[in-house]
């Protein structure tokens, strides 16, 4: 997957009011059989998108125009708790959505979502709610601004919102940077720790293997 | 900094490859571990021209979509199963990774064969693309679960990058009272704590009554770590965790293993370690827990009432209570013992072990379950499944009325396991760890207990507990 530098956004946000969203609610298992990193956007929230029967169910908020348009989902408290399953992520990418602001998040969303370089933001649980209040005020016509570059949300009426962001993600998220080459720039450390641990705890390993430079290269295993 | 160091503490410090300053560190990785849901891994990283650094500390399964019954194959029940399970075994052909495949003996819930092969070892880091690897701290392991493109992150560079989390001691104290077991001392703490209650802590489980259980059984208790929305929980090792790996396929051996011995004698915490969190639970007066709604933290004791919304502290959380009531089509106030139920499940990473099947025999043996109750049980990997047939439980199991299958994740996920699920709406008594809607079959009501409730559920074809409980 072709990663694309966030900077900022201006965009439509949609307030998903509920607790605990999660992971088996974001992508039921029966919607994640893909041997694939792309395509899960049909999956999203398939349980509450869709009745038994397969129609539209149209109470929910992404049924509901113009929050099938948006690219911000509000969230609520522990949103994303559950399995480790990253499809959740690749189903909200894939949808559309770039970014989900919330109180707190599932803790391996939240890490798996800053390495696929998609924006979770922490923000207070009542800033959360002013922010949703006002989108559901305007019908979603007012638009949210998440700034990674100045670490701010700004809501339709133009309050502004302070976040943090781990800094390496934050930079390589700014960068468009993929995390395997972003530790690669350490491969001597990793093999000087390695060749070192390898004699010290030599019942970790499995026999006297050494790794060097080429250990890294496609054609020495 | 004050005082000595914890578990954690010494695990972490050991595997610092780099220390990137704000709490953030590149640790090395001891054991990665995949199952067919990974499989994407292997082609992502061969597109990219990468290599597995270390593909003899690498190890995969299948568990999560494969049938559990009798004479499957590659085929499943879910369409796109087969292509997962065969693109996971191509990927760990070519790049000579250990592959335990469908009718090895080795096969299993990847969370019950690592430990049980020794794959997992006190004083490792140990990561695997699922939720429920925290299971593996019961060793005295820091194990994780990790998303897909931080599987990859680790087989191409033997490490990962983590922030160091909080520490969270939980003491576990008093008699433990009979038939009590270690899945309602988890249950019960995130009853307590809530499922947010652990949000980001590494849990360390401690106190008397810790230390007197088995190896399967504090396995049982880190696995629901992450109910409590912990990063991993964990378990000092001691001499019953050095008698369990002893002479287990993947243990060091000889030199290797006094070696080993020296090093994990080592690692429990120290006297004078300090906590960001303590929190005590006084075990003799807890009763078996089973689960009334859609999260773990909905949980009472099994002679409690069903509690009322309007009671709940914050707008939200009555909000959520609500909910979870109309979807569990319960009332307040209303006796969760009686409840009559359409089915039971042993299974899962969290209770499908011996001991637990052992458990759940001994409240079956002579008994059936109830007309009309539809009663599955998937022992957790083909070796528990074997040791428990040379006992006879499977007897004990199928005379009572039970299916007896395979080994997988089967019904603990509907969806997940080729498709297996309960019929729609059904009330489900589970040995699982997820009661979330729809988890276990659309609109089925998942009820987590112990298998020893579950057994007794079964049996008297409504949420029971045994007579010895
Ligand atoms: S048994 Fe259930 S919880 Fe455990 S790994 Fe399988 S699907 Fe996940």
């Amino acid at each position: 997957m072709e990663r694309k530098p966030f900077r900022k956004l201006t965009e439509i946000a949609a307030p998903l009011r509920r607790l605990n969203v999660d992971t088996d609610a974001i992508i039921p298992g029966a919607q994640l059989l893909k041997v694939t990193k792309g395509g899960f956007g049909q999956g999203l929230f398939y349980n509450w998108r869709y009745k038994e029967n397969g129609e539209e169910e149209p109470d929910f908020i992404l049924n509901k125009a113009p929050y099938q348009h948006a690219k911000i989902l509000l969230a609520g408290h522990n949103f994303a708790c559950g399995s480790s399953r990253e499809v959740a992520v690749w189903a909200l990418r894939d949808y559309g959505f770039r970014c989900v602001i919330a109180p707190s998040f599932g803790n391996i969303f939240y890490s798996n979502a800053l390495k696929n370089g998609f924006l979770p933001v922490v923000i207070a649980e009542d800033d959360v709610e002013r922010i949703s209040d006002e989108v559901e005020a305007s019908q979603g016509a007012g638009k949210v601004t998440v700034d990674l570059e100045k670490c701010r949300v700004v809501s339709p009426g133009g309050c502004e919102y302070a976040f943090e962001v781990p800094e390496n993600y934050r930079q390589a998220m700014l960068d468009a940077l993929d995390p395997i080459a972003a530790t690669l720039r350490f491969k001597d450390d990793i093999i000087a720790f390695q060749n070192r641990d390898r004699d010290r705890r030599s019942w970790a390993y499995f026999g006297p293997r050494k790794i060097d430079d080429d250990s890294f290269n496609m054609g020495d295993v | 900094m004050m005082g000595g160091e914890t578990l954690l503490d010494k695990i972490w410090r050991d595997h610092v490859i780099r220390d990137f300053g704000d709490n953030t560190y590149l640790l090395h990785v001891d054991r990665a571990f995949l199952h067919e849901l990974a499989a994407v891994a292997f082609e992502s990283l061969k597109n990219a021209r990468r290599p597995i650094l270390s593909p003899e500390l690498t190890f995969a399964t299948v568990d999560h979509l494969l049938d559990t019954t009798p004479g499957r194959g590659d085929d499943t029940i879910i369409p796109n199963g087969k292509d997962f399970i065969q693109k996971l075994r191509a990927g760990a052909r070519e790049t000579g990774i250990s592959f335990f495949d469908i009718d090895t003996a080795e096969q299993g819930i990847v969370h019950v064969i690592a430990p049980e092969q020794a794959v997992a070892l006190p004083g490792t880091v140990f990561v695997c693309c699922d939720s429920h690897t925290s299971t593996i701290g019961g060793l005295g392991a820091l194990a994780w679960g990790i998303g897909t493109t931080d599987i990859e992150h680790v087989m191409a560079t033997g490490g990962i990058v983590q922030t160091k989390p909080q520490t969270m001691r939980v003491n576990f104290t008093g008699a433990l009272p009979r038939g009590l077991t270690a899945k309602d001392l988890i249950l019960h703490l995130i009853g307590e704590i809530s499922a947010d209650g652990g949000n980001g802590y590494a849990i360390e489980y401690a106190g008397p009554v810790i230390e007197q259980l088995g190896v399967e059984e504090r396995l049982s208790i880190c696995n629901m770590s992450i109910e409590l929305s912990a990063r991993l929980g964990l378990i000092a090792p001691d001499d019953v965790t050095y008698e369990y790996l002893a002479g287990r396929p993947y243990a060091p051996k000889g030199a290797q293993w006094d070696m080993a011995l020296s090093y994990w004698r080592s690692l429990p915490s120290d006297p004078s370690a300090q906590y960001d969190r303590v929190i005590d639970i006084d075990c003799s007066v807890l009763t078996p827990q089973v689960t009334w709604g859609t999260s773990p933290e909905h949980v009472i004791g099994f002679h409690d009432h069903v509690p009322d919304p309007s009671q709940a502290e914050t707008k939200r959380e009555q909000a959520s209570m609500s909910r979870a009531l109309d979807y569990m089509e319960l009332k307040p106030g209303m006796r969760i013992a009686g409840l009559p139920i359409n089915a039971a499940f042993i299974g899962s990473c969290t209770n499908s072990r011996l001991s637990d099947l052992r458990a759940a025999a001994k409240v079956l043996e002579g008994r059936k379950i109830a007309e009309g109750v539809m009663a599955i049980c998937s022992p957790g990997s083909a070796q528990t499944k074997r040791l428990a047939e040379a006992e006879g439980i499977d007897r004990i199991f199928k005379d009572a009325g039970f299916e007896w299958r395979e080994s997988g994740c089967s019904l603990c996920m509907s969806g997940g396991a080729g498709g297996e699920r309960f019929p729609d709406h059904a009330r489900v008594v589970s040995s699982t760890n997820r009661n979330f809607e729809h988890r276990q079959g659309r609109n089925v009501k998942s009820h987590l207990a112990s298998p020893e409730t579950v057994a007794a559920s079964a049996v008297a074809g409504r949420i029971a507990i045994a007579e010895h409980q």
